[in-house]
C-alpha cells in the first residue's frame, strides 16, 4: 500500500543542468493550492458577512475604491485587516506550532502547551498593571514575556542538548505557576487593569486596525520566511542529531534558531491578538495528515490560517448579536482535540 | 596482575607504529593531544591518532574504552576539550559545516527514519552537502543517489516505504544514504549492531568492496575476528589508550587479547582467510579445571 503511495513524490522546477533548478515534493504543492484556495474564500466570506452584508460585487467595488464610502470603510477600514491579521496569525501560530512539535518529535510539545503563551500572557498582564498599558506597552509586554518564560523553560531543560519529553513536561509545570501568577495578578490589580486584561486574555481580532495589526503582521512575515529557509534543516533534525550533523547541519545551532523563530511567532502573535490557543496545536497535525505524514511548514501555515480565518468567523457571525473572543471559539475545540490527543498518545504508549 | 608485565611492551609496540604511520602512509584525518569525554569524566588524555588513507581502520577494545567517543570526536559529533582533529591539516571546527560534510561522512549508530519516507528521498537526503538553495537537483545527485542503491542492493526498494523494510535493509538504506554523499572519508560507527550474523558478513563485505575502490574507512566493530578479518588496520584500545596498532595479523597475540580484554584465548590462523582468528578459552577458572 504504502509503495504505491508514494511513487512519484517530486517535481523539478527548472533543468537538472540549468544554475538555478528547485525540487519540490508533489503533495506538498497541491495541498497547500488547495488551503491557499480555501483561505481566499474564507477571507471573500469574511469581507461579505456582517451586520451590513454586501455582495461580492459590493465588496469589490469597495476595495478598488469605487464603491460607497460607507462599504469602503466598513470594507477597507474593518473587515480587511481583521481578516488579513486572522491569515498572518493563523499561519504564524500553525509554523511555530509545527517548529515545536518537530524539534520535540512529540504532536504535544506545541507551544501554548509548553507555556510560552502563558508567559507572554504574564508579560500583558505585567504591564497591564504596572503601567496601564498602551497597545504598543501590551505587546511589548507579551513579546518579553514569551521569549523571557521559552528561555527559563530551555535552561531548565537543557541537559547535553534538548531531549523532547522534558521540555515538554517542564513547559507545562512553568505554565501551571505561571497560570496561578497571572491570577494572583488580576486579583491583585485594579478592577480597571483587571478588566483590560481579562479582554486580552480572552483572545481577540476585534476591533482590529491596520495601526494595530500591521506591526505584528509584517514582523510574523519576516519570521515565517526566515523560518521557511530552515524548513529543510528541520526535516533533516528529525533523523537525530548525529546524522544531520554527518549531513553538515549544524544541530544545536540550527534547534536554538529554530526556537528563537517558533517563540518569537507565538510571542508577536500573542501581543497582537491575545492568547489563541489550539491552533498551534491542531494546524501541524492536520497538515502533516494531509501531507503523507510530512512535517510541513507550509502546509501547518495554510492550515493555520485557514482555521483562525474560520474561527473567527464563527465567532463574529455565528452568535449575533454578540461577537465571541475568537479565542472562545478555539478554545471549546482546542480542548476536545486535546483530550482527544491525551488519550491516544496514553493507548500508544 | 598480567597487566603491568605487558603494558610496556605493548605500549613500545604502539609508539613505534605510530612513528611509522606518521612518517608513512599520508593521513587526511588525524587527531592531536585529544582530551575526550565530559567534565566529570574524561575517557582520553593526550591521544594522538592518524587515520590513514585508503585504509580500512577499525577500532576494537571493552565496553567504555572510548572507541566510540574517539570516533564520534573523528566525526566532529563531540568537540575535545583539549587537542586538535585535523583534516588536511586544518581543525574540524574551522570548516564550514556542509563542506567539511562532502569530505567526512559519517554512519551514526542510532538514526530515525522520518515517518513513511521512501527509500529513495532517503537516500537523497545524503545528497544534501553538495546542494545549494537555489540548485536542489543536480544531474549528479540523480546518479549518485542510483550507485549508492546499486551499490546496497536496494534499488528495487526504491519506492518502498523505510518504515516497511526489515532490519538488515534498513541499515543498508542508511549505508546507501552515507554512500551518496560520496565523501572520501566515512566512519561507521557500531554498524553491524542488531543485525543477524548473515546480513553483519553481507555489510562488511560491502565495506570491504567500497574500500577496495578506494575510499578510506574507520569503523568501531565489536566482534574481533570480524574486525581482524575485514580490517586492513586495526586500532586497539584501552582505558582511553592505543595501545597497539598495526595490521590485524601483525599485532593480534593471545597476549594482547588477554590484556585488553582479560580474555585467555588462542589465536589460530582463519582458514577462509588466513587472517588471525580468536578461539577464547572460556574463563580463567574453567580453563585451570
Amino acid at each position: 500500500m504504502s509503495s504505491a503511495a508514494h511513487a512519484p513524490r517530486s517535481w523539478l522546477i527548472g533543468h537538472p543542468d540549468a544554475a538555478i533548478n528547485l525540487r519540490v515534493d508533489r503533495r506538498n504543492v497541491l495541498v497547500c493550492a488547495l488551503l491557499a484556495l480555501c483561505c481566499a474564500a474564507l477571507v471573500i466570506a469574511s469581507l461579505c458577512a456582517g451586520t451590513l452584508a454586501l455582495s461580492l460585487h459590493e465588496v469589490w467595488a469597495a476595495l478598488s475604491g469605487e464603491g460607497s464610502p460607507l462599504a469602503t470603510a466598513v470594507v477597507t477600514q474593518w473587515r480587511l485587516p481583521r481578516a488579513v491579521t486572522a491569515l498572518v496569525l493563523g499561519a504564524a501560530l500553525g509554523i511555530s506550532g509545527a517548529i515545536f512539535q518537530s524539534l520535540v518529535r512529540n504532536p504535544l510539545g506545541s507551544p501554548d502547551i509548553i507555556s510560552f503563551n502563558t508567559g507572554a500572557h504574564t508579560g500583558a498582564l505585567v504591564t497591564i498593571i504596572l503601567l496601564g498599558g498602551s497597545y504598543v506597552e501590551i505587546a511589548g509586554g507579551a513579546i518579553v514575556g514569551g521569549l523571557a518564560t521559552a528561555l527559563v523553560v530551555y535552561a531548565l531543560a537543557w541537559r547535553r542538548g534538548i531531549h523532547g519529553f522534558r521540555l515538554i513536561v517542564i513547559g507545562i509545570a512553568v505554565s501551571a505557576m505561571l497560570g496561578a501568577f497571572n491570577t494572583w495578578l488580576s486579583i491583585t490589580g485594579s478592577l480597571e487593569s483587571a478588566l483590560t486584561a481579562a479582554l486580552w486574555a480572552a483572545g481577540s481580532l476585534n476591533g482590529m486596525t491596520w495601526a494595530k495589526s500591521l506591526p505584528a503582521s509584517a514582523f510574523c512575515v519576516l519570521a515565517m520566511a526566515a523560518a521557511m529557509l530552515l524548513a529543510r534543516r528541520m526535516q533533516f533534525l528529525e533523523m537525530g542529531d548525529d546524522c544531520a550533523a554527518a549531513l553538515g547541519i549544524p544541530a544545536e545551532r540550527t534547534r536554538l534558531l529554530l526556537m528563537a523563530l517558533g517563540t518569537t511567532l507565538i510571542a508577536a502573535s500573542t501581543a497582537a491578538a491575545g492568547p489563541i490557543s489550539f491552533i498551534a496545536l491542531a494546524a501541524p497535525q492536520i497538515a502533516r495528515r494531509l501531507c503523507h505524514n510530512r512535517s510541513t511548514l507550509t502546509g501547518a501555515a495554510g492550515v493555520g490560517a485557514a482555521l483562525l480565518l474560520a474561527a473567527d468567523f464563527v465567532a463574529q457571525h455565528c452568535f449575533t448579536p454578540r461577537q465571541l473572543p475568537v479565542g472562545v471559539v478555539t478554545v471549546s475545540i482546542g480542548g476536545i482535540y486535546l483530550v482527544y490527543l491525551l488519550i491516544r498518545e496514553a493507548r500508544r504508549s | 596482575m598480567i597487566v603491568t608485565s605487558i603494558a610496556a611492551p605493548a605500549e613500545a609496540a604502539a609508539t613505534s607504529s605510530h612513528n611509522n604511520t606518521a612518517e608513512t602512509g599520508s593521513c587526511r584525518l588525524q587527531g592531536k593531544d585529544l582530551q575526550l569525554g565530559y567534565a566529570e569524566r574524561i575517557i582520553s588524555r593526550q591521544l594522538d591518532v592518524h587515520i590513514r588513507d585508503g585504509e580500512f581502520t577499525v577500532i576494537i577494545g571493552p565496553n567504555g574504552c572510548g572507541k566510540s567517543t574517539l570516533l564520534r570526536s573523528l566525526a566532529r559529533l563531540i568537540k575535545p576539550t583539549q587537542g586538535q582533529v585535523t583534516l588536511d591539516g586544518k581543525a574540524l571546527g574551522q570548516y564550514p559545516a556542509k563542506q567539511l560534510a562532502t569530505q567526512l561522512g559519517l554512519l551514526p549508530q542510532t538514526s530515525t527514519a522520518p515517518d513513511g519516507i521512501s527509500v529513495a528521498d532517503l537516500v537523497s537526503r545524503g545528497r544534501y552537502p553538495h546542494q545549494s538553495l537555489l540548485r536542489q537537483w543536480r544531474r549528479e545527485d540523480e546518479t549518485a543517489v542510483a550507485e549508492a542503491m546499486a551499490a546496497t542492493g536496494i534499488s528495487e526498494l526504491a519506492h518502498q516505504a523505510v518504515d516497511a523494510l526489515s532490519g538488515g535493509q534498513r541499515q543498508r538504506v542508511w549505508v546507501a544514504m552515507a554512500l551518496a554523499q560520496q565523501t572520501p572519508i566515512l566512519l561507521l560507527d557500531e554498524p553491524t549492531t542488531y543485525l543477524d550474523i548473515a546480513h553483519q558478513i553481507e555489510l562488511l563485505e560491502l565495506f570491504r568492496s567500497l574500500n577496495q575502490s578506494g575510499r578510506t574507512l574507520v569503523a568501531v566493530l565489536h566482534d574481533l575476528n570480524h574486525a581482524s578479518r575485514y580490517a586492513t588496520h586495526l586500532i586497539v584500545m584501552q582505558q582511553g589508550r592505543i595501545v597497539a596498532e598495526g595490521p590485524p595479523a601483525e599485532i593480534i597475540s593471545p597476549d594482547l587479547i588477554e590484556h585488553v580484554f582479560g580474555l585467555p584465548c588462542l589465536i589460530i590462523d582463519d582458514p577462509v582467510s588466513h587472517t588471525p582468528l580468536v578461539i577464547p578459552r572460556g574463563k580463567p577458572h574453567q580453563a585451570a579445571g
